[in-house]
């Protein structure tokens, strides 16, 4: 696993309090992984805050699986 | 008009000197003492090092992760305490209509550390707006009323009512008018408070209302050398339920609710009115409400929260109101133990008046080391030790910064 998709998968454990055995890129965040729409805001500004990015609104609403993020991460974020 | 009665039949706790109501009345009574330094922050560059922190609490031990992330301390004392209220009172959808239960359940101030810390964040980052969407239902003081509710699904009023640190008095009083006018049967009351963080401590030393004193004695009400309040946290929770409901449904019962009385003294943002006339006007007014005489009352647990002018005006109020009597009755302050829960305290200090109607044992103020020339010696403090008594009827008082005061009248149930 890459670098960006462990600590993608840690975030979301340590935010959605799932296990991360749960976290495949496949999962829905609200219909696998119980988060609510506040769960949602606060997981994509985890995103930001960790990997220096900027996502906006018209992309966030895009990104509603983890390997959603993983992909927008990996295309957005400079080391 | 024909009222309806109001009685207790659920209490929670969570308090400095036990995290449930048997542990709480059990320090109460035997004069267990709160106070200890300071462990949430470094305290060395403030005035105090002292307050009454709940020990041993472990969130995870109620919450998921997932939820503890999401609530501030004091919602989480505030639904632990809810917890242990319902599962007393025994409700069930089986005998109780969960639609028409309702929560008023209070904070003084709410989600403070949480808050603070929210801003301190931003202030030492780069200014990129980065709150959480939690920070809002973290620190508001109605929030705890909402996570009742949404965790048992009671359907009826839910709502805070802030008034410092008279809040968990004025809802026990609001849930009491709730069900003696007919409105609904069940009302889950109470409040919560955990505010010991830097911003408040540091704020109630800048009004000199926390004591200075660094040792755990600090709380020392009605003592000559009382010198502000020591900061507690917890919460407490009451169901009330009326009578025929809960006879309906066999539970037991602590204690009746029989009057309230509430009034402002118009007179200063902090200090309380220097005759105590707001107080006094409170108590009048709950008698009143209850249709008794002032000597039927046994037992007064007092606001008494160790500052020099409360307790003053507090001791002026029950003269006032009692005349001689006032010597046959057995006077306590918890918060001598407790310290002081803020908008919890009103919630606690119920619990152990309506306890004390049921035990016929008054809890004692303990920190008592020096007479004040000020307050006449025949009043009876409860000094050191809980006393065994009958008490029939007992008045609980909670007083808040604003000027607020609130006083609730318990009477056995017999």
């Amino acid at each position: 696993m890459s670098e960006i998709k462990e600590k993608v998968v840690s975030i979301i454990v340590d935010k959605l309090g799932v296990d991360a055995a749960d976290v495949t890129p496949e999962k829905s965040f609200t219909n696998d992984l119980g988060a609510d729409s506040l769960d949602t805001v606060e997981l994509i500004m985890e995103f930001e805050k960790e990997f220096n990015v900027s996502i906006p609104d018209d992309q966030t609403e895009k990104i509603s699986t983890v390997g959603d993020a993983i992909k927008y991460i990996e295309e957005n974020y400079k080391a | 008009m024909d009222v309806k009665r109001v009685v207790v039949t659920g209490i929670g706790a969570v308090t400095p000197i036990g995290n449930s109501v048997p542990q709480y009345w059990e320090s109460l009574c035997s004069g267990v003492n709160g106070a200890a330094t300071i462990t949430r922050f470094d305290i060395s560059k403030f005035k105090t090092n002292t307050a009454c922190e709940v020990k041993n609490f472990d969130p995870f031990n109620y919450f998921d992760k997932k939820e503890v992330k999401k609530l501030d301390l004091y919602a989480q004392y505030g639904i632990v305490a809810a917890d242990e209220a319902i599962s007393d009172a025994g409700i069930s959808r089986e005998d109780t209509n969960f639609d028409e239960v309702g929560v008023i359940f209070s904070s003084g101030i709410g989600g403070i550390s949480s808050f603070f810390e929210e801003v301190k964040s931003h202030c030492e980052g780069d200014g990129v707006p980065r709150f959480s969407p939690f920070i809002i239902p973290k620190l508001l003081p109605d929030i705890t009323a909402g996570h009742i509710s949404i965790k048992y699904g009671f359907r009826g009023p839910n709502f805070a009512i802030v008034s410092a640190c008279a809040s968990s008095a004025n809802s026990i009083i609001e849930g009491f008018h709730y069900i003696q006018y007919g409105k609904f049967p069940v009302m889950i009351v109470g409040g919560a408070e955990a505010a010991i963080c830097p911003i408040s401590i540091g704020s109630f030393e800048a009004m000199r209302a926390i004591s200075p004193r660094k040792d755990n004695t600090a709380s020392r009400p009605f003592d000559a050398e009382r010198d502000g309040f020591v900061m507690g946290e917890g919460a407490g929770c009451l169901v009330l339920e009326e009578l025929d409901h809960a006879m309906a449904r066999g539970a037991k019962i602590y204690g009746e609710i029989i009057g309230c009385g509430s009034s402002a003294d118009a007179y200063h943002i902090t200090a309380p009115h220097n005759e105590g006339y707001g107080a006094y006007l409170c108590m009048m007014r709950a008698l009143q409400d209850g249709g008794i005489k002032p000597n039927m009352i046994d037992h007064i647990n007092t606001h008494g929260t160790s500052t020099p002018s409360g307790d003053i005006s507090e001791v002026l109020a029950i003269m006032k109101t009692f005349g001689d009597h006032s010597y046959k009755i057995s006077i306590n302050a918890g918060k001598s133990m407790t310290g002081h829960l803020l908008g919890g305290a009103g919630a606690i200090e119920a619990i152990s008046t309506v306890l004390a109607v049921k035990n016929d044992v008054v809890p004692p103020t303990i920190n008592h080391f020096k007479d004040d020339d000020n307050i006449d010696p025949k009043l009876d403090f409860t000094f050191w030790k809980a006393k065994k008594r009958t008490v029939n009827y007992a008045l609980s008082n909670a007083f808040g910064f604003g000027g607020h005061d609130a006083s609730i009248l318990f009477k056995k149930f017999v």
